[in-house]
């Protein structure tokens, strides 16, 4: 954990650098090594201690037998008896331990050298260290003894030697404490692993990121092909890369556009005030008619600029959600209003105009940029339609299952089908139709009114010809009563 | 006719001002939403023109304020925010006009004059009269000398409101929003091609032409060409 106060506003230089613990898979890693760890010791130690008390058990039991048998001798023939017997069993393997002693404490049967004297007092079980009657050296051998009193001061000490079992809890033990370290160990090791593969594809997300940030939006983050969670999170993130990609593009070209188109009229606009004033300045006496005309001429300019400007709004306004409002609009009634308003420039133009619509096609919509969008439309027809006496212009609305659609038709040139989803980008005029007065922001605006509406701008052949459709989903016969609660 | 303008460009303001005194008005400015109120409360002038975007009190809260009051002096809303719900939201507060920046003066002159006489009354009448044309509202009948014109529906729209302001410009927008209740431009001067149609009727036949055409503001229907 080198740098601790990282400017977030410098991504480009240098990368910040992380320690080891700061790795959230490191870190997941050492919680499920503790638990692991500790699961494990839970298990062996369980182990070792049942296994102890069993060999514990056993050991009791032995004993408990022996001094059966013994109890038996000594009930039936007295201490001579008794004596005969644990010298004979003495003789028997070597863990078991017997042992006879007079009042005196001496020694009268037994293989057991020696015992703690105060053991030899005692009466019941002990575990004592003692020597062996083989033995040289003192008492180095561990024992479970039970010691009993018997009448005339004699004592019976029956044991087990149990050497075998302190060695075998120690390799026990020993075997768990290897278990644990090489579990830790392993765990660190994987968790190290894992953080490293992590981070591996982290960094080239990372990497990747700062690229883009850089300025490469066409960079992308490498997806493995596994279909695992990294490659699912590399699939959304060039999801969101291509789409911002798109985003930043368009937000270019409409900028490269808007400089472009406001820049002309501008500069025409200037050029003519430039001229007047010069003609002012060189002493030449314009006439009131001139004057007029150039002023004229300058506000013609800027009232297009104006509606320009206007049409933008407009459209960014509509394309980020605003003015969605619900009016209940008849668009039978939209489609005849907007047809009369158009008729006689439709008649002067030679152009026949027709109106063929469904009744009852209501959608909840914004009035006013509805009826903006189709009027729209049918500027488009009478503008760059045919124009001479077969000329038609049709509109229609009709109803499509859930959806209305109005349809505005000429019998023109049409659009060829490679250009139709470029007329809708903002400026765009194709060469044919730069002859006709606009300013190729006519079918953005229809096309943003519909989107926002949740509908769609349609452009197909009319053969020959254009028909655009304004398609819009139609209102709930019943809005609100019908139930479903469906949207 | 007495008009107060409260807005705070000053640059705007006394374009306006003179403008409205070349028209033969008379036109006091407020420069703030609160001197605007308190002149406007004085109840001397025939209209208001209240800029929306004021420093202190806003254009809409000084029209309801007003309109609190009881209050009636017609308002006509002047904003930079030319989108259909602005308007709405400009007309609710209890203007009577909406107007959208940039604007021509011309426009502006013809929706004030239009306010300032919306007060006579002359909406609710039957029969309307500019010389010899005669419009009946009842039997939606138009004559002229007596005789009969026949006009479409939306002709006789444009006539009604033509003739309701008889002797004040029209503009074409107001037509548009008046007779067609449409809130934006077409790019078409889609209105003219309709007055011209309207002019054959009423006018042609006759010798004194009654509809007239002002050159960069729109159309006035009166009985003589002088002035």
């Amino acid at each position: 954990m080198c740098s601790v106060n990282p400017k977030p506003t410098d991504p480009g230089r240098g990368q910040r650098r992380y320690g080891l613990f700061a790795s959230a898979a490191f870190r997941l890693s050492l919680v499920y090594l503790a638990v692991f760890a500790a699961f494990a010791a839970a298990l062996i130690a369980y182990m070792a201690w049942s296994t102890r008390v069993i060999l514990a058990d056993q050991s009791r039991e032995t004993i408990a037998a022996e001094v059966r048998g013994l109890g038996e001798q000594y009930a039936a023939g007295g201490i001579q008896q008794l004596v005969a017997a644990v010298a004979n069993r003495a003789e028997g393997p070597a863990n078991a331990l017997y042992l006879v002693t007079s009042f005196a404490g001496q020694s009268l049967a037994g293989n057991i050298a020696e015992l703690p004297v105060e053991t030899l007092r005692g009466d019941g079980f002990y575990q004592v260290p003692y020597r062996h009657v083989a033995d040289t050296d003192d008492m180095t051998r561990e024992a479970e003894v039970r010691v009993f009193r018997l009448a005339g001061g004699f004592v019976l000490v029956v044991g087990r030697d149990i050497g075998d079992r302190i060695a075998f809890e120690r390799i026990l033990t020993r075997a768990g404490l290897i278990a644990a370290a090489l579990t830790l160990l392993l765990g660190i090791a994987g968790g190290v692993y894992i953080r490293r593969r992590i981070l591996m594809r982290m960094d080239a997300m990372s990497d990747t990121a700062r690229a883009i940030m850089g300025g490469d939006l066409s960079n992308r983050v490498a997806v493995a092909g596994r279909g695992d969670e990294f490659d699912r999170l590399g699939d959304s993130l060039n999801a969101m890369l291509a789409r911002i990609e798109g985003l930043v593009r368009g937000m270019r070209e409409v900028t490269d556009n808007v400089a472009h188109d406001l820049k002309t009229p501008l500069t025409r606009l200037k050029a003519r005030a430039e001229d007047a004033l010069r003609a002012i300045d060189s002493g030449k006496r314009l006439s009131a008619a001139a004057r007029r005309a150039v002023l004229e001429e300058t506000i013609a300019e800027a009232d297009h600029l104006i509606s320009v400007f206007d049409a933008l709004l407009a459209i960014a306004k509509a394309e980020a959600g605003e003015g969605a409002r619900q009016d209940r609009v008849d668009l039978a009634a939209l489609a005849e209003v907007a047809a009369e308003l158009y008729a006689p420039l439709a008649e002067d133009a030679g152009i026949a105009l027709r109106v063929d619509a469904a009744p009852d096609c209501i959608v909840l919509a914004n009035q006013v940029l509805l009826a903006r969008a189709v009027s729209n439309l049918l500027e488009n027809a009478l503008t760059h339609g045919r124009r001479d006496a077969d000329a038609t212009v049709t509109v229609t609305v009709t109803r499509q299952g859930a959806d209305a659609l109005l349809t505005v038709a000429d019998n023109g040139p049409g659009i060829p089908p490679q250009d139709r989803a470029r007329v809708l980008q903002r400026f765009v005029r194709l060469e044919m139709s730069r002859t006709h007065p606009g300013s190729g922001l006519g079918l953005s605006l229809v096309n943003a009114v519909a989107h926002l509406h949740n509908g769609a701008l349609e452009l197909d052949d009319n053969a020959p010809g254009l028909r655009a459709g304004l398609r819009l989903p139609l209102a709930g016969e019943r809005a609100g009563d019908d139930g479903s609660g469906g949207a | 006719m007495k008009i107060l303008l409260v807005e705070d460009d000053a640059e705007t303001a006394r374009y306006i001002v003179k403008g409205l005194a070349e028209a033969g008005h008379a036109c006091d400015h407020a420069g703030d939403g609160d001197t605007g109120l308190e002149m406007a409360g004085t109840g001397i002038y025939d209209v208001a023109i209240v800029d929306r975007m004021l420093p202190g009190l806003g254009g809409l809260d000084l029209v309801s304020a007003l309109r609190g009051r009881g209050d009636e002096t017609p308002v006509l809303i002047l904003s930079a925010l030319g989108a259909v719900d602005d308007r709405v939201t400009g007309l609710r507060a209890g203007g009577d006009d909406y107007l959208a920046k940039p604007y021509a003066f011309s426009e502006l002159l013809a929706r004030v004059e239009t306010l300032a006489r919306r007060g006579g009354g002359n909406n609710a009448e039957t029969r309307l009269e500019v010389g010899d044309l005669v419009l009946d509202r009842l039997s939606r009948k138009v004559t002229r000398e007596g005789r009969a014109i026949l006009l479409q529906p939306r002709e006789f729209r444009l006539l009604e409101c033509l003739m309701r302001h008889a002797g004040q410009v029209v503009t074409r927008t107001m037509l548009l929003e008046q007779v067609w209740d449409y809130n934006f431009d077409p790019q078409t001067n889609i209105i003219d091609v309709h007055v011209s149609r309207l002019r054959g009727k009423i006018d042609r036949d006759f010798d004194q032409p009654l509809l007239h055409t002002v050159r960069g503001a729109g159309y006035v229907l009166r009985e003589s060409e002088a002035n």
